[in-house]
């Protein structure tokens, strides 16, 4: 087992750069999640690490071994591809058993280890079948035996699950997540979807153009979105941004943006001061949606309701803000129709704000920054 | 509704017919009798099965030293011509590279030259260098004539073996070689078998060429084609007999590749 | 071996088969014009083309080479084309159908020409028919010099029958390309089985139309068994003379110059088709 260290790795494929100077220390035994938009880079980075891709510039480390030179052979990963790439020639117990056969492990001994990992990951009765004669589910975890009976030190998957229906997928992930628990190699898992990744990931690396946008645990990036990118990629509705500008008015900072005006508390005072404009930003279930005019209307926003979705487990508010449209995600039994006008309210604490120029997050560090 | 099915079934059954029937006939003209053959009226089916007009064919000067020319021509043809163009199909299907395009076209356009074009001037060459009327020689034009199918055609069944399977056996411990040798190869053997015995049969049928590169080691249709003034209609019914043979045996044996050969396969 | 890992993969696999046809292709299409437009004394000269044209022949092998395409393709293009729509059905037993047609794919021009010999000959299969339904008495003459109409006739039929299959198997696998939702949403408005033909499937198909003209009408020029078997010297076209022209004179620059008059009329018929067929970028289908 090993950590992963990734330094300055560049790969540029004719003028496009898919991967641009990333940095990146992989914890031995963690689990790290590649997130991004499709053409982030994320599964450039995967497939350099496992040696499929030559990269321009910079070394990667697998535990003290520098393997920037070597063939995927020789790293020590074991990857799993998001076609699964199974043989379709071999039975699965030689699928699996291939990369054994490669290293010449002896036949008895290679057996046996095929067979624990057909059990752990329930191929057993499969084993002489071929990958034809499988299911989607069926051939996913054959592909992962296949990476894992070879005892890598670092779990390579690119997007292992997005070939499969939602319901499997779902019950997938979670296998996953146990497998991880048991076997506890370095893995690297990337994914479109965010929610695989907040539910999988120890760690989530965000990527977008080619660089690691924000690296952290799973709540961290779901709570502090490092920059408008990564507030509106993760979360489903997305973070909502608003426009404002910053005003003094009688010794007190104002926010005042197209249809609202509030007050925000004075320990924002280090954030916003010195700024003539601002973005905040409000996930969809930090606002409080009241029916009535409250009594203090210091901080409530008035606005009217343009659409009502039922999603199950919460209701869905479109809402107009003299213009803007904001998601609003509310108990999916409150009584509201469209066209109804509403005050809205929102938890402090979670209040995101971001630099109306970079969109990047301004916090203490940045402000001395 | 009815009448349209009868109709479209009594179509199709006719366009075979068409297909097959001169081959029937072509089959009873070789095995009628001698004197039945120049009789007249001549019977479509013979009144006995005979051998005589075959035996006379086989046993004829030089048939049988230019049907083993012709084969070992053909051997030759597929060995240089998958030797030589299948890397580069490979190339084609796997690697992006430039001039990939130029180098795609340029093997297309080689489909555009007559025979004739080739074969007389490296007749004129062959003199000079001493192959010609060699087994060889003649091999490395049929090889020549083959090379455009050869590449493209393995480098569409090559982009039908995804490179995941290659990258996957990489990871496993294989090497690039190996990789190909042990994933993609077998894979493709059969298709690759395929485009062989279609290049076989290019060769086995080519004229023009075979005709004017060779003089005393001439192949089974040069040699046929060179002594059409002095032969009598026996010979020349069992000739094209035999020499349809292979070719009716060979296209039978890849017909589930016919289509994919000029670019899709059929779906089943 | 150090040496060899220095040359990128791509140009290791691709040398061979450069090499192979700059020595077999671009070399011998070079040395074609020198015969061509070389005296023997490698003097530039036109008197190759001069005898090539002053020949007796040279007047009908032209003519027999244009009026034998002009001929064959047309036929060929519509029974390929019927062929296909016919296996493209999906009737039971459509494969097997398509193997019959397919069979001549397989059988050389020479061959074929041999086979309609047996029907055109003196006391061939069409003489013997012909009496036997009671329309002859006695045979008739097909292929002699009296006869030039039943000549080309004979060898119109042989190269229709052996070369149809080629067209009809690429204008197929043209067929399968089409997404079965055009014709579904021609279904829907009611279209007829023929305008279902005109307005949709032949439309979608000029690409793989105009390849098959391309391919075939190349060949076609190139045919030269039939003519041995069937005709002789008797009706000469352009192929047939570049062979006797190196066979039996013994002379290669005249046989360069058919060569090159062949090469000619390829281009030309090509540039047609590439004119004529054209379909605008925007045209090709999006599924």
């Amino acid at each position: 087992m090993a950590d992963v260290r990734l330094e300055q790795v560049t790969r540029r494929f004719g003028s496009v750069v898919a991967v641009n100077n990333v940095d990146l220390h992989i914890k031995d035994k963690e689990f790290m999640v590649f997130l991004g938009p499709s053409g982030c880079g994320k599964t450039t980075t995967l497939r350099s690490i496992a040696g499929l891709e030559k990269i321009d510039q910079g070394r990667i480390f697998l535990g003290e071994r520098d393997v920037t030179e070597l063939p995927p052979g020789q790293r020590g990963i074991g990857m799993v591809f998001q076609s699964y790439a199974l043989f379709p020639h071999m039975t699965i117990a030689d699928n699996i058993g291939f990369g054994l056969k490669i290293k010449k492990v002896p036949a008895s001994v290679m057996a046996e280890r095929v067979n624990r990992v057909a059990q752990l990951l329930y191929l057993d009765n499969l084993l002489h079948r071929y990958p034809g004669q499988l299911s989607g589910g069926q051939r996913q975890r054959v592909a992962v035996a296949r990476a894992l009976v070879i005892e890598p030190a670092v779990l390579l998957m690119d997007e292992p699950l997005s070939n499969l229906d939602a319901l499997l997928r779902l019950q997938m992930r979670a296998e996953l997540k146990k497998l991880h628990h048991a076997i506890n190699a370095t893995t690297i898992y990337v994914t479109h979807d965010q929610v695989e990744a907040l539910s999988l990931g120890d760690r989530i690396a965000v990527m977008k153009d080619g660089q690691i946008v924000q690296c952290d645990v799973p709540m961290e990036i779901y709570d502090k979105p490092a920059n408008v990118f990564v507030g509106s990629f993760i979360g489903n509705p997305p973070m909502n941004f608003i426009r404002g500008e910053i005003m003094r008015e009688n010794g007190q900072l104002l926010i005042k943006g197209r249809g609202f005006s509030i007050t925000p508390s004075t320990r924002f005072t280090p954030i916003l001061q010195g700024r003539s404009e601002i973005i905040l930003g409000i996930r969809p279930e930090n606002f409080r949606v009241q029916f009535h005019e409250p009594t203090d209307t210091t901080n409530a926003v008035r606005a009217s309701v343009e659409v009502v979705e039922l999603l199950g487990n919460i209701r869905l508010l479109t809402i107009d803000l003299s213009g803007s449209i904001l998601k609003v995600s509310v108990e999916p039994h409150t009584a509201v129709n469209p066209g109804e006008n509403v005050w809205l309210t929102w938890n402090e604490d979670k209040l995101c704000f971001y630099d109306s120029e970079t969109e990047w997050a301004i916090t203490p560090s940045r402000v001395s920054a | 509704m009815r009448l349209r099915k009868v109709a479209f079934y009594a179509v199709a059954i006719l366009f075979a017919v068409w297909t097959i029937l001169p081959i029937v006939l072509i089959a009873l003209a070789a095995l009628t009798p001698r004197q039945e053959l120049y009789s007249w009226p001549r019977q479509f089916v013979p009144s006995t099965i005979s051998l005589e007009s075959f035996q006379f064919f086989v046993n004829s000067h030089g048939v049988l030293a230019s049907t083993g020319r012709s084969v070992i021509v053909a051997v030759a043809t597929v060995l240089i011509a998958l030797l030589v163009g299948a890397p580069a199909g490979y190339a084609l299907a796997r690697f992006r590279f430039r001039g990939k395009e130029a180098f795609r076209i340029g093997i297309l356009l080689t489909r555009m030259f007559p025979t004739s074009l080739l074969a007389i001037p490296l007749a004129v060459l062959y003199l000079k260098t001493n192959i010609y009327d060699t087994i060889l020689g003649l091999a490395f034009m049929h090889a020549a004539l083959a090379m455009p199918f050869v590449v493209l055609i393995t480098s569409s069944l090559f982009l039908k073996v995804p490179y995941d399977l290659e990258e996957a056996a990489m990871t496993l411990g294989c090497s690039r070689i190996g990789a190909f040798a042990r994933v993609s190869l077998p894979i493709a053997l059969p298709s690759l078998v395929a485009a062989g015995i279609y290049t076989f049969v290019l060769s086995w049928n080519e004229v023009f060429a075979s005709a004017v590169l060779t003089v005393h080691n001439r192949t089974l249709p040069a040699h046929i084609i060179s002594t059409l003034n002095v032969s009598p209609l026996n010979f020349k019914f069992a000739g094209g007999f035999f020499m349809i043979i292979p070719a009716l045996i060979f296209i039978f044996i890849v017909r589930r590749y016919l289509l994919s050969m000029w670019g899709v396969a059929i779906n089943k | 071996m150090p040496l060899l890992r220095k040359i990128p993969l791509p140009v290791l696999l691709l040398s061979p088969t450069l090499v192979f046809l700059t020595l077999f292709f671009l070399i011998p299409l070079i040395q074609v014009s020198g015969l061509a437009f070389q005296s023997q004394d490698s003097v530039f000269t036109l008197a190759n083309f001069e005898r090539m044209v002053r020949d007796i022949y040279f007047d009908s092998a032209l003519r027999n080479t244009v009026v034998l395409l002009i001929l064959i393709i047309p036929v060929q293009l519509v029974l390929a084309f019927g062929a296909a729509l016919i296996v493209n059905q999906r009737f039971r037993g459509s494969t097997f159908f398509l193997y019959i047609y397919a069979i001549p794919l397989g059988i050389s021009d020479l061959a074929a020409g041999l086979i309609w010999l047996s029907i055109f000959t003196e006391r061939g299969y069409l003489n013997s028919l012909m009496h036997n339904l009671g329309v002859l008495e006695r045979p008739l003459i097909f292929l002699s010099s009296l006869t030039p109409k039943w000549m080309i006739a004979a060898i119109v039929l042989t190269e229709v029958w052996r070369a149809t299959p080629l067209v009809m198997v690429i204008l197929l696998s043209g067929l399968q390309m089409i997404a079965k939702d055009y014709i579904e949403a021609a279904d829907t408005f009611g279209c007829s089985w023929w305008q279902k033909v005109r307005y949709v499937i032949l439309p979608l198909l000029k690409p793989s139309i105009q390849s098959a003209l391309i391919m075939r009408t190349m060949l076609a020029f190139q045919m030269f068994g039939p003519i041995l078997v069937l005709a002789g010297r008797q009706l000469p076209v352009f192929a047939s003379e570049s062979y006797y022209w190196y066979t039996t004179v013994r002379n290669p620059r005249v046989a360069a110059a058919y060569a090159l008059m062949l090469m000619a009329l390829s281009l030309v018929a090509t540039w047609i088709y590439l004119v004529v067929l054209r379909t605008r970028e925007e045209q090709v289908g999006v599924m």
